[in-house]
């Protein structure tokens, strides 16, 4: 095979500290190697170019690019090779950049690395054989996990775009955080009168299947033909007869259970509907607070229910979707603050969260609107903001910015002066983060024309002075201590995964951060992709997120899965690995560790043989070390071209 | 209790004088538990504040010597009544980690120290290692009716990672213990707030303004009484009392015990034996008003 070897600059990122005309050089030297020259750019157009050529004038079989991660421009590379008419698997990749030149400081060293990564590639590249992917047909359905406004925006675009649309969604109802907000920044527009219309849509769709009270049990399959086990929890109501009438959730003895929906301000009763406007407006019975389900006495719903839709027996239910891509939208939840000593750790009724302020503000929550002190049902005068709650703060391990807070402070306090005009807020906080459109002028507003008081300090200490709140803390720019009175204390609560982010991420074979937000494709360049082919993220899953940007992914990874459908069919990746039937014996051990159950046993003229599903496979490479015949082999990196690697490092 | 307590104790130098009551209290409450206190035989001084303001070396090995001592007894822990000594003993042993400082401090001392056993508050081996459940069965005279806050001061259990004891801004092991006893505790929130400490020489303003604010809130929410288990915080509130009043036009009253002096009260041992004589503010009222709500009780 003739080689040619390109040895990238990178700008400086390379050149720098790995002299890459000593490396095209030494190059030179390896067997097969015909042409070696260092570029400035390779992946640039002129780079691109220079590679075709070279292949057309010395009639090149085989290409080595010295330069970035393969995860940075394999495929581009591939695409380069191919359209000099090479198949694209005569290719090879010399990390020189991750590998070396960013992690290396001596010249020296960083060349003799690179002349060695170079000659693995070569010798690995001698071994190689052209591959061929095959074409298969794909599912044109999406899965979106999660009815947050992402994944509201994301479902609806697809539906729009013709897809038909599988929702998934853990709360009885959709709207995620969204629904439970009273208004919206920087625009003060009522958050159920922008999202209400949207989640109807979503109702009435003809091309959306919504499963409401639902969770993903199990994920199969690959993209273009993932195949999705759904649990519907039970909900003790059928909901294909419930009309959502309301009428057992007025006679429902049982009036102390949690009320999620409400952030637990206020209780709610054992079967409810958890807010009216819920998308699906349909009852459901929480069994721990159901004396029926509990003891066995009660059933008044069942009685009065006119459409005779309790079954208290009603177990879970699982159904199968088979869908060709999927969009995670899960959100976030918020930071548990009762850690926080200083701030009472949940001791005092009068210190609550923004989102049950947020519950608080709302004509539609428990209090009508009405701002209610806990304790004692008084309207507040003295209001304390805590900004960064759970944000920015290593000892509680969340060193990261929530980004929101910031701003739905201001606005609560905006909204608090509406509410209570005789009213005076206060805001503790650490600097104040406003960087969207129109957003820093919200801010300037809610200080300037609603005589909010903004505190730069942390508050050390909240304890209780008569029946109101001391808050003490510290003001930076005075350099002074300060107390407040206060009446109401609301915590500005960091955002933090949503729970059960981790599992999901499993089973959509997915990574994560250390704090559970699910990581893009590329920082950059991939905002919405996962490295899962076919499955994407929208909202605040992939980190804390306002309403705007979240948004905005869902219509971009609703982009991507229509850009994905716009093929009928897929290419399969080559990768994957054959089984050599002559070598072997049937012991079935790769069946076995193959995690994607791709492996399964065949007759061969009498004899048990295994065959790969080259569909299921994911070119893992299990089976490879498992099988003691050595007789599965990974296309691509079969161990001859491994070893080879390995010789080519190891020469003395 | 199935295995016997038995600690060396390090009494500390506000035991021979302005804690004396605490000490007394200490050793009656530990006798009548049957939790064995053997004195630290040539004890010294643990550097206190002086010390370690001065040189940390210099506290490290006047700590470091003590707790040799207790070594040497072949016991493997120590108990302290005081939060102060604590602090230092426990600091000096953490310090005495880092071999350079070991060194610079083996140099100060005759032989080389072996800091090697834990020291913990009274207060601490009566909650972990004794048990609330424990104490309870052992009242003989509930504190019935007494309206009691429990004050803890900023040093008993800071910092964290060092005193590993309680929670950090909201502990709990007196006012359990005064539960247990009998009494209604309130809860305090100012319970690891500063009194002003040692500031009291210096600066006497600042423990008016600090412990004057302590004794006010205990009022506001209705405390007969403050117990505490530290002597510094202990004389701030009670014997400069007075002090407190005139410089912040209050009139306040309330009686300042230590928690052991409480327990005793209800194990039923004599006021004397618990130095309940030297507090500084009266407790008579307070008392008065226990033993009247026992006979009511009784009749
Ligand atoms: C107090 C407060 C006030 C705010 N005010 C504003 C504001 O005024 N303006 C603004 O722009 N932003 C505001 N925000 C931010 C806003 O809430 C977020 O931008 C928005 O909710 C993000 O939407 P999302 O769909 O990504 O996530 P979410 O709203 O969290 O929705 C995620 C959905 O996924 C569901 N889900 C989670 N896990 C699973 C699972 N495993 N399976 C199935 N479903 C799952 C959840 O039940 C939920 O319905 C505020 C936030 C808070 C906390
Ligand atoms: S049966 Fe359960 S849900 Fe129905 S009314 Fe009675 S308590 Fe409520
Ligand atoms: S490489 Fe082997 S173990 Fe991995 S997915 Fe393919 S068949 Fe399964």
């Amino acid at each position: 095979m003739k080689i040619g070897v390109f040895v990238c600059h990178c700008g400086s990122n390379i050149e720098a500290t790995v002299d890459t005309a000593a490396v095209a050089a030494a190059s030179r030297e390896f067997p097969d190697v015909v042409f070696a020259t260092d570029t400035m750019y390779t992946c640039s157009e002129p780079g691109q170019d220079e590679i075709v050529a070279a292949i057309k004038e010395h009639n090149l079989g085989g290409v080595v690019v010295a330069s970035c991660t393969p995860r940075m421009h394999e495929q581009t590379f591939r695409r380069t090779v191919e359209r000099a008419g090479l198949n694209r698997y005569l290719f090879e990749m010399a990390n020189i950049r991750e590998h070396v030149s960013w992690i290396g400081k001596d010249r020296e060293s960083n060349t003799n690395k690179s002349v060695d990564l170079v000659r693995m590639a070569t010798e690995k590249l001698m071994r190689n054989r052209p591959l061929y992917s095959k074409k298969f047909d794909i599912n044109k359905r999406v899965l979106v996990i999660g009815g947050g406004v992402a994944g509201i925006q994301a479902a609806l675009d697809c539906a729009d775009g013709g897809l038909e649309v599988v929702m998934v969604e853990k709360a009885p109802t959709i709207g995620g955080k969204m629904a439970k907000l009273d208004k919206t920044f920087p625009t003060v527009d009522c958050s159920s009168c922008i999202l209400g219309p949207r989640m109807v849509d979503v109702a009435q769709h003809p091309n959306i299947t919504l499963y409401a009270y639902s969770e993903i049990e199990e994920i199969n399959g690959y993209v273009g033909n993932f195949e999705i086990k759904v649990k519907k929890k039970a909900t003790y109501v059928d909901w294909d007869s419930c009309t959502g009438c309301g009428i057992c959730m007025e006679k429902c003895p049982s009036k102390k259970a949690t009320d999620t929906f409400n952030e637990g301000i206020g209780k709610t009763t054992a079967i409810n509907i958890p807010f009216p406007q819920a998308i699906p407006k349909k009852a459901k019975i929480d069994p721990d607070f159901c004396t029926k389900i509990q003891k066995g006495k009660c059933g008044v719903c069942a009685k009065l229910c006119p459409s005779g839709c309790i079954n208290y027996e009603m177990q879970d239910e699982f159904v199968t979707e088979k869908v060709g891509a999927i969009v995670t939208a899960t959100g976030f939840d918020l930071f548990d603050w009762s850690i926080y000593g200083e701030y009472g750790a949940g001791r005092y009724p009068d210190v609550i969260t923004s989102l049950q302020y947020e519950r608080m503000l709302s004509a539609s929550g428990p209090t009508g609107g009405h701002i209610k002190r806990p304790s004692d049902g008084k309207e507040p005068k003295n209001v304390v903001f805590i900004q960064c709650v759970g944000s920015r703060d290593k000892s509680v391990g969340r060193p990261y910015c929530s980004g929101f807070c910031c701003m739905y402070t201001a606005k609560q306090a905006i909204l608090t002066k509406d509410h209570l005009p005789d009213s005076q807020s206060y805001v503790f906080y650490m600097d104040i983060r406003a960087i969207g459109k129109l957003y820093d002028e919200f801010t300037r507003r809610a200080m300037e024309e609603y005589d909010t008081k903004y505190i730069r300090g942390r508050v050390s200490m909240i304890y209780p002075q008569g029946d109101r709140l001391l808050v003490r803390g510290a003001d930076t720019l005075m350099g002074a201590q300060v107390e407040v009175d206060a009446d109401l204390v609301v915590l500005a609560v960091g955002a933090e995964a949503a729970a059960g982010a981790g599992e999901l991420a499993e089973k959509l074979r997915i990574s994560y951060d250390s704090y559970g937000f699910y990581m893009e494709g590329h920082p950059k360049l991939k905002p919405v992709e996962t490295n899962t082919a076919g499955v994407y993220l929208a909202g605040a899953c992939q980190g804390p997120k306002d309403i705007p940007s979240s948004v905005g992914q869902g219509s971009a990874a609703a982009a991507k899965v229509l850009g994905l459908f716009s093929k009928d069919q897929l290419e399969s990746d080559p990768q994957v690995s054959v089984v050599d039937i002559k070598r072997c014996i049937g012991c079935g051990k790769c069946i076995q560790t193959c995690p994607f159950g791709a492996i399964k046993e065949m007759e061969f003229r009498g004899m048990a043989k295994a065959d790969v599903i080259e569909t299921i496979c994911q070119g893992c490479g299990i089976c490879t070390s498992t099988c003691p015949q050595g007789a599965v082999q990974l296309q691509h990196f079969t161990d001859n071209q491994i070893l080879s690697e390995v010789n080519a490092l190891c020469r003395f | 209790m199935n295995k016997p307590l038995n600690y060396a104790y390090y009494p500390g130098c506000s035991s021979t004088g302005t804690s004396l009551e605490y000490d007394m209290s200490s050793r009656a409450v530990c006798a009548a538990l049957d939790i064995n206190l053997t004195d630290v035989p040539d004890w010294s001084c643990c550097g206190s504040t002086p010390a370690h303001t001065v040189d940390h070396s210099l506290s490290s090995a006047l700590s470091a010597r003590n707790l040799d001592q207790v070594a040497s007894m072949g016991l493997d822990s120590c108990v302290s009544p005081c939060p102060s000594c604590l602090a230092n003993l426990k600091t000096a042993k953490h310090r005495m980690e880092d071999a350079g400082f070991r060194d610079k401090v083996n140099n100060l001392l005759d032989k080389p120290a072996d800091t090697r056993v834990e020291t913990k508050s009274v207060l601490q081996i009566l909650v972990e290692d004794y048990g609330i459940e424990n104490i309870r069965k052992k009242v003989v005279k509930p504190l019935t009716g007494l309206v009691v806050g429990a004050y803890y001061g900023c040093i008993l259990n800071r910092p964290a990672e060092l005193m590993q004891f309680d929670d950090l801004e909201h502990p709990m092991a007196m006012d359990n213990i005064m539960e247990a006893l009998g009494a209604t505790v309130v809860p305090f929130p100012l319970k690891v707030e500063c009194c002003g400490a040692s500031f009291g020489i210096p600066r006497k303003d600042v423990v008016m303004r600090l412990s004057g604010k302590l004794l006010d809130t205990a009022h506001g929410i209705g405390a007969m009484a403050l117990v505490t288990a530290c002597p510094l915080c202990q004389m701030n509130l009670d014997m400069r009392q007075n002090q407190i009043n005139k410089a912040n036009g209050s009139k306040h009253t309330m009686p300042i015990f230590y928690f052991t002096q409480l327990m005793g009260l209800a194990l039923g041992l004599p006021e004397k034996e618990l130095g309940i004589g030297k507090l500084c503010v009266s407790p008579r009222n307070v008392l008065d008003a226990i033993d009247a709500n026992l006979k009511e009780k009784a009749a």
